[in-house]
C-alpha cells in the first residue's frame, strides 16, 4: 500500500496553521473560515481514501490486516534505539484518521458560524488546524517518541483553545489547569516511555507489539517490587492516558476546560483529544494484554468502570449544560477503558478491545452532535444554565431533533448507533468480569436519566420569557448537526467487528439478546424516570433532592476533588514543601548566584585595560603568548 | 597532466571566472551604472554556490600540492553559503557606497579574492601553498577593512589588522622554516609518513609559532587583541566576514592539520589547545559582558565562540572532526543572522549601540525575532541549532574524559547567556520612546535574513545533515 500520500493528512492542516498564523491581522475573516475548511476537507477526503484503500483494497492478506510503516530515523542513540519519524497505518489508526476528520470537519463548518464576529476569528481556526494537525500526528504516530511528541502538541492546542477567551480570568485558570493536570500525568507516561526504551530497547510499536518478540516474551527478566519492571512502565503510560482521557481521579481539568468556545468542546474534549489515552492503551494492547497476564490492563478496567460511575453519578446533579456534557463523557471514557480492560485477543475472546473502538466511533458522533446541539442552544439563548432554557423545541426545531436523536444514541436506545457499541461492551464484561458488566448496567441506566434530564430540561419544561425570542441557528450550524444526527443514527450497522480486532483477524459479532434487553429497558427506565421528573416543571426532583440530602449535595459539588487537590497543594506541598524550598533558594541559591555574578563584573572590569587599543601592545601579547607556549610545549615534549 | 584533471580544481577555476569578469563589468560599465555591478555579482556568486554543489572527482594535483576530498568540497560549499547570505545582506549598503562615494566593485574583487585564498589554504597539501592561500585570504581584507575612506575608524581598523596580520604570518613562517629544517620536507604527506628526520626541540618551537600564526586568524586568547578594534572599525559586512567566514576557514585548516600533520605531536598540542579554549572562552566572555557597541559585542562573542570551538579540536577523532564542522556551519549562520540585523539597523538609522536597540519589537518585530533566534543560537539555548551544535561539541570532548573542561565550558555557557540575553532584553522588554523607527530593508537584505533564519531553525532540528557531516569526517 502506498503511504505517502497519507503523510499529506497532518501536512495539510500544519500548512492551514503556519498561513493563518503568520499572516494572523492580514487575512480577512472570511477568508480564513474558508481557508481552514477547506484545508481540512482535502485532509478528510484523503482520509476517507486512505480507509477506502486500507480495510477494502490492499489492507487485508489472508484474511489479517496488515500493518503498514515508512519510518525514518530522525536521531541515533544506540544501534538498535533511535527515535523515528513516520506514519503507521494499521485499523485503529485508519479509524481514527475517519473519526478525527468528520469530527473536526463538522467543527470547522460549524465554527464558521458560532465564531461569527469574534476578534480572534482566524487565530481560532488557526488553533483549530494546530490541534487537528497534531491529533493526526498522534494517531499515525510509529512509535513511543513520536506519540509522545503530538500528545504534548495536542495538549498544548488544547490549552491555547481553552484559554482562547484570553480576557476571561475563569478561562486562563481552566486551560492552566488542564495543562498542568495532564502535564503531571504525562511525567508517568514519560517515565514509562523511557522505561521501555531502556529495558526492551526499542520505542516502536511494530516490535513492542509483536506477541512473539522479545519486549513481550522477556517481560519477566527484570522485576521491581514484585512486579515485573515492564509491568510498572506500562502502569505509568496508563497515568499519561488516564490524564489524557480524564479518569478517575485525573479528571478534575475536563469539566473546567468547557469555558472554551464550545465547538472547541466538541472537538476535543468530547471526539479526538480526550479518547488519546484511550487510543494509547489499545496502540500498546498486545503488551498491555501479554505482559504479566495481563496485570496492568485490571487496573485499566477498575478505573474505567469507577470512572464511569463516578462521573455518571455527578452529571445527574450539575445544571450547566456543558458540564454534564463534560461529566458524561468521561463518564463514556470510563466506558470505553473498562472495555479494553476486560478484552481478551484472540477472535471473539477479543470482543471488548473492538467494543472500546466502536464505542469511540459511535460516541465520537453523538458526543460532538450533543456538543455542537449545546452550542447552538448556548447560541441562541446566551447562557450555559438549565434555569435559563426550556421549552426551546418550539423555537429550535432542527436542534431539537438532532439533540434528541444524540441523546436516544447515547442512552443506548435501539437502532441509533449508542446501543450497538454499548451492548458489545456489556457482552464483553459480562464473558470476563461481572462486577464490571452490573456496573455498566446500572451507569447505563444513569447516563439514560441524565442525558434525558437535560433533553427535557431545555427543550420541553417551562417556556421562560425570553427577552428575545431565541432563533434556530444558521444553516452553517445546523447543517453539521444534520449530518452527526445521520451518522449517529446508522453508525451503528458498521459490521465493525470484522475490521477492528485486536488481532487483526476480525471476527462476526451476534447481538446477545438476552443482555441486549437488559441494557436496553435499563435505558428506557432511565428515560422514563427522567419524563416523570422533567418533562413537565414539578416539585419531583427538589423532592428527591432532598431525599438524598447530603449526597445529592455532595456529587453536586462533584464529590469534593477540586477542594482535595486544592487542599494537598496548597496546604501541604506549597506551605510545607515549596515554601522553605523556595526560601532557601533565594537566600543561598540566588545569593552565591549574585555573587558570582559580581564578581565577573568585576574581574570584567579589572581586565578592561588590556585592550589599550595600541598596537605595539597587541605585538607584545601576541610574542609573550608564542614564547610561554613554546615554553609549555618543550616542557610537555621533554617529559 | 591533461586539461581535464584541473577540474578537481572547479571551485577555484570558477571563482577566478567571476573575479575576472567583474573586472571586465568594471572596467566597461560607466559609472553611473555601477550600482548594476552588486546584482551581476551576487547573480554570479550565487550561481558559483550553486555549482558547487554539482558532483565532482576528487584527487590531488601539482604533485601534491593541492588536493581535494569530500569533506573540503562540502566546507568549500558552507563557506560559499556563507559568502553568499553575506553578500545579500550587504547588497544595499554597496550600492549607496557606490552611488555616493563614486566606489567600483573593488569590494567584491577583493572579497572574493580573499576567498579564493581561502580555498587554496583549505584544500593545501604543503606549506607552500597553505601559505600562500593564508597570505591570499588576509591581504584583502585589509583593503577592505578600510574601505570607507571617509572613516577615521575604518582606516585604523585597516592598519591595525595589516600589521597585526604581518606579524603574524611572519611568525607563521618562520615556524615553518624550522619545520622544514628539521623534517626536510614542506609536504603534508612527508610529515604524515615521519619526515626525513626525527622530531626534535626544534620542531616543537616551529609547530608552535606556526599554529600561533592560524590562532591569529581564529583570535585565540592571547592573539586575539586586535580583534575587537578591527571588527569595531570595519565595514560591517567585513566585520562579519572575518568573524564567521574567515575565522571557520582557519579553524577548518588548523583542525585539519593537527589531526593529520601533526598528529604525532598529539601528547603537545591537546595541552596546548585545552589550555587556550579555556582562556579564549573566559576572556571572550568576560569582555563580550561589558560591551555597548554591537560590532564589539559581538566581536567578544564570536571570540568566546571560538574558545567553544576548541572543545572539538582536543579530541583528534572523527567525532571531533564532525562537531567542529557541524558547529562552524551552525555559527555561520547564527552570527551573520546577528551582523545582518546589525547591518540593517545601522545601515537605515546609523545606530550601533545597544542602548538604541531598546523597544526594537514594537517597532520592527521581524527584525528582532530573527536577532533573539540569532542570540539564542550563539548561547545555545534549545531547539534552535546552536544548542546541538555545543550539545555535540561539549559530548565529543566529555567523551575524551575532558570533564573539566566542559564544566568550565558550561560556567562559560552561562556567562555568555547573560550578555545574549540583555540584548533580548533590550529589545523585547524595554520601552523606549525613541526607539529605532519601523522601516523596510531591500529585498536582498530580506531574504538574507530569511536564509539565515532557517538554517538556525532547520539544522538542528534535522538531523540527516550531522549524519551526513559525520560520514564525511572520516580523515584517516
Amino acid at each position: 500500500m502506498n503511504l505517502t500520500y497519507i503523510t499529506l493528512i497532518p501536512m495539510i492542516p500544519l500548512l492551514v496553521f503556519l498561513v493563518l498564523g503568520i499572516f494572523n491581522k492580514k487575512i480577512k475573516p472570511l477568508v480564513s473560515g474558508y481557508v481552514g475548511v477547506f484545508g481540512l476537507l482535502a485532509s478528510a477526503m484523503l482520509s476517507f481514501y486512505a480507509a477506502y484503500e486500507y480495510f477494502f483494497v490492499h489492507g487485508k492478506v489472508d484474511g489479517v490486516f496488515q500493518t503498514f510503516s515508512i519510518k525514518s530515523v530522525w536521531m541515533n542513540f544506540t544501534e538498535t534505539l533511535h527515535i523515528d519519524m513516520g506514519v503507521l497505518v494499521d485499523p485503529i489508526s485508519v479509524m481514527m484518521l475517519v473519526v478525527v476528520s468528520v469530527v473536526s470537519l463538522m467543527v470547522h463548518i460549524y465554527s464558521r458560524g458560532y465564531m461569527k464576529g469574534d476578534d480572534g476569528y482566524t487565530r481560532f481556526f488557526a488553533f483549530l488546524s494546530l490541534f487537528t494537525f497534531s491529533m493526526y500526528g498522534l494517531v499515525l504516530a510509529t512509535n513511543l517518541f513520536q506519540i509522545y511528541i503530538f500528545w504534548e502538541l495536542v495538549g498544548v492546542s488544547s490549552y491555547l483553545l481553552i484559554g482562547y477567551y484570553y480576557t476571561k480570568t475563569s478561562a486562563i485558570a481552566a486551560a492552566k489547569k488542564a495543562f498542568i493536570v495532564t502535564r503531571f500525568a504525562d511525567f508517568g507516561f514519560l517515565i514509562g516511555i523511557i522505561v521501555i526504551g531502556y529495558y526492551t530497547g526499542t520505542f516502536d510499536f511494530e516490535t513492542l507489539n509483536n506477541p512473539e518478540g522479545s519486549a513481550i516474551l522477556n517481560w519477566a527478566s527484570t522485576s521491581f517490587m514484585g512486579l515485573s519492571i515492564i509491568t510498572w512502565a506500562l502502569i505509568l503510560i496508563f497515568i499519561g492516558g488516564a490524564g489524557k482521557s480524564a479518569m478517575f481521579p485525573l479528571h478534575i481539568w475536563l469539566p473546567d476546560a468547557m469555558e472554551g468556545p464550545t465547538p472547541v468542546s466538541a472537538l476535543i474534549h468530547a471526539a479526538t483529544m480526550v479518547v488519546a489515552g484511550i487510543f494509547l492503551v489499545a496502540r500498546l494492547f498486545p503488551m498491555y494484554y501479554f505482559v504479566e497476564d495481563g496485570f496492568a490492563l485490571n487496573i485499566v478496567a477498575y478505573v474505567g468502570a469507577f470512572s464511569a460511575l463516578f462521573a455518571a453519578v455527578i452529571a445527574i446533579t450539575q445544571t450547566d449544560i456543558k458540564r454534564v456534557l463534560a461529566f458524561s463523557t468521561m463518564s463514556q471514557l470510563g466506558y470505553m477503558m473498562l472495555a479494553l480492560g476486560v478484552s481478551g485477543y484472540e477472535g471473539h475472546e477479543g470482543v471488548g478491545y473492538m467494543a472500546a473502538m466502536f464505542h469511540l466511533f459511535t460516541h465520537a458522533m453523538f458526543k460532538a452532535l450533543l456538543f455542537l446541539g449545546a452550542g447552538s442552544v448556548i447560541h441562541a439563548v446566551h447562557s450555559n444554565y438549565l434555569n435559563d432554557m426550556g421549552s426551546l423545541r418550539k423555537y429550535m426545531p432542527i436542534t431539537n431533533i438532532t439533540f434528541l436523536i444524540a441523546a436516544l444514541a447515547i442512552a443506548g436506545v435501539p437502532p441509533l448507533a449508542g446501543f450497538w457499541s454499548k451492548d458489545e461492551i456489556l457482552v464483553a464484561a459480562f464473558e470476563h468480569n461481572k462486577l464490571i458488566y452490573y456496573v455498566g448496567v446500572f451507569v447505563a441506566g444513569l447516563t439514560a436519566f441524565y442525558m434525558f434530564r437535560l433533553y427535557f430540561g431545555i427543550f420541553w419544561g417551562k417556556d421562560r420569557s425570553y427577552e428575545h425570542a431565541p432563533k434556530e441557528s444558521p444553516l452553517s450550524m445546523t447543517f453539521p448537526l444534520i449530518v452527526l444526527a445521520v451518522l449517529s443514527a446508522v453508525a451503528g450497522f458498521m459490521p465493525f467487528s470484522e475490521y477492528v480486532t485486536a488481532d487483526k483477524a476480525g471476527f462476526q459479532a451476534h447481538l446477545n439478546y438476552p443482555l441486549a434487553a437488559v441494557a436496553t429497558s435499563v435505558g428506557l427506565l432511565g428515560i422514563s424516570l427522567a419524563w416523570v421528573f422533567y418533562k413537565k416543571e414539578n416539585t419531583l426532583p427538589d423532592v428527591y433532592a432532598k431525599i438524598f440530602g447530603p449526597f445529592y449535595k455532595w456529587a453536586s459539588d462533584k464529590f469534593y476533588f477540586d477542594e482535595i487537590y486544592l487542599f494537598i497543594t496548597k496546604k501541604i506541598i506549597f506551605k510545607y514543601i515549596s515554601a522553605p524550598i523556595a526560601k532557601f533558594d533565594k537566600k543561598y541559591v540566588d545569593g552565591t548566584m549574585e555573587g558570582i555574578g559580581n564578581k565577573t563584573v568585576l574581574v570584567s572590569k579589572t581586565i578592561k585595560g588590556m585592550q589599550s587599543g595600541k598596537v605595539q601592545d597587541y605585538a607584545f601579547g601576541f610574542i609573550a603568548g608564542v614564547v610561554v607556549l613554546v615554553i609549555v610545549g618543550i616542557y610537555l615534549w621533554s617529559n | 597532466m591533461n586539461l581535464s584533471s584541473f577540474l578537481i580544481m572547479r571551485h577555484e577555476v570558477i571563482l577566478l571566472a567571476v573575479i575576472l569578469l567583474l573586472v571586465i563589468g568594471e572596467i566597461f560599465i560607466a559609472q553611473r551604472k555601477k550600482n548594476s555591478m552588486v546584482h551581476l555579482a551576487i547573480f554570479l556568486f550565487g550561481i558559483h554556490t550553486l555549482i558547487g554543489f554539482l558532483a565532482i572527482d576528487f584527487g590531488s594535483i601539482f604533485g601534491g600540492m593541492f588536493h581535494t576530498n569530500a569533506l573540503i568540497q562540502f566546507f568549500k560549499n558552507i563557506i560559499n553559503i556563507g559568502v553568499f547570505i553575506l553578500l545579500l545582506q550587504s547588497g544595499d549598503w554597496l550600492q549607496e557606497r557606490i552611488v555616493q562615494e563614486n566606489k567600483g566593485s573593488e569590494f567584491f574583487i577583493l572579497l572574493f579574492s580573499s576567498l579564493l585564498g581561502m580555498y587554496f589554504m583549505v584544500s593545501s597539501g604543503d606549506f607552500l601553498m597553505f601559505y600562500l592561500g593564508l597570505e591570499l585570504s588576509t591581504l584583502p581584507i585589509a583593503a577592505l577593512a578600510a574601505y570607507e575612506t571617509s572613516k577615521r575608524k575604518s582606516s585604523e581598523s585597516g592598519i591595525k589588522f595589516i600589521l597585526s596580520a604581518a606579524l603574524a604570518s611572519g611568525v607563521a613562517l618562520f615556524g615553518i622554516s624550522m619545520l622544514y629544517a628539521t623534517s626536510g620536507s614542506i609536504y603534508f604527506a612527508d610529515i604524515i609518513g615521519g619526515g626525513v628526520t626525527e622530531p626534535n626541540h626544534l620542531t616543537i618551537l616551529g609547530f608552535v609559532l606556526f599554529f600561533a600564526g592560524l590562532a591569529f586568524k581564529i583570535s585565540l586568547v592571547p592573539f586575539h587583541f586586535w580583534t575587537a578594534d578591527v571588527y569595531e572599525g570595519a565595514p560591517i559586512s567585513i566585520t562579519s566576514y572575518l568573524s564567521v567566514i574567515s575565522k571557520g576557514a582557519a579553524v577548518f585548516i588548523l583542525m585539519i592539520l593537527l589531526f593529520t600533520v601533526a598528529k604525532s605531536l598529539m601528547g603537545i598540542w591537546e595541552h596546548i589547545v585545552y589550555v587556550l579554549a579555556i582562556l579564549t572562552m573566559f576572556v571572550g566572555n568576560l569582555f563580550a559582558l561589558r560591551q555597548q557597541n554591537m560590532k564589539r559585542f559581538l566581536a567578544f562573542s564570536s571570540i568566546a565562540q571560538a574558545g567553544f570551538i576548541l572543545l572539538g579540536l582536543t579530541t583528534g577523532n572523527q567525532l571531533g572532526v564532525a562537531t567542529v564542522v557541524y558547529f562552524i556551519l551552525i555559527y555561520m549562520f547564527s552570527n551573520l543572522a546577528a551582523f545582518g540585523v546589525v547591518q540593517a539597523i545601522s545601515l537605515k538609522t546609523g545606530k550601533e549601540n545597544m542602548k538604541d536597540y531598546e523597544g526594537l519589537y514594537r517597532t520592527n518585530p521581524n527584525l528582532s525575532l530573527v536577532m533573539m533566534l540569532a542570540l539564542f543560537s550563539l548561547a545555545g539555548i534549545p531547539p534552535v541549532a546552536g544548542f546541538f551544535g555545543k550539545f555535540f561539541l561539549f559530548t565529543a570532548a566529555a567523551s575524551k574524559g575532558y570533564y573539566l573542561l566542559v564544566f568550565l565550558a558550561v560556567v562559560n555557557v552561562t556567562i555568555s547567556l547573560y550578555y545574549y540575553l540583555l540584548v533580548v532584553r533590550a529589545m523585547f522588554l524595554r520601552e523606549n520612546d525613541l526607539a529605532i523607527p519601523y522601516f523596510k530593508s531591500n529585498l536582498y537584505m530580506k531574504i538574507g535574513l530569511l536564509m539565515t533564519a532557517v538554517g538556525i531553525l532547520v539544522i538542528g532540528l534535522f538531523s540527516p545533515i550531522y549524519d551526513y557531516i559525520y560520514e564525511l569526517s572520516n580523515l584517516y
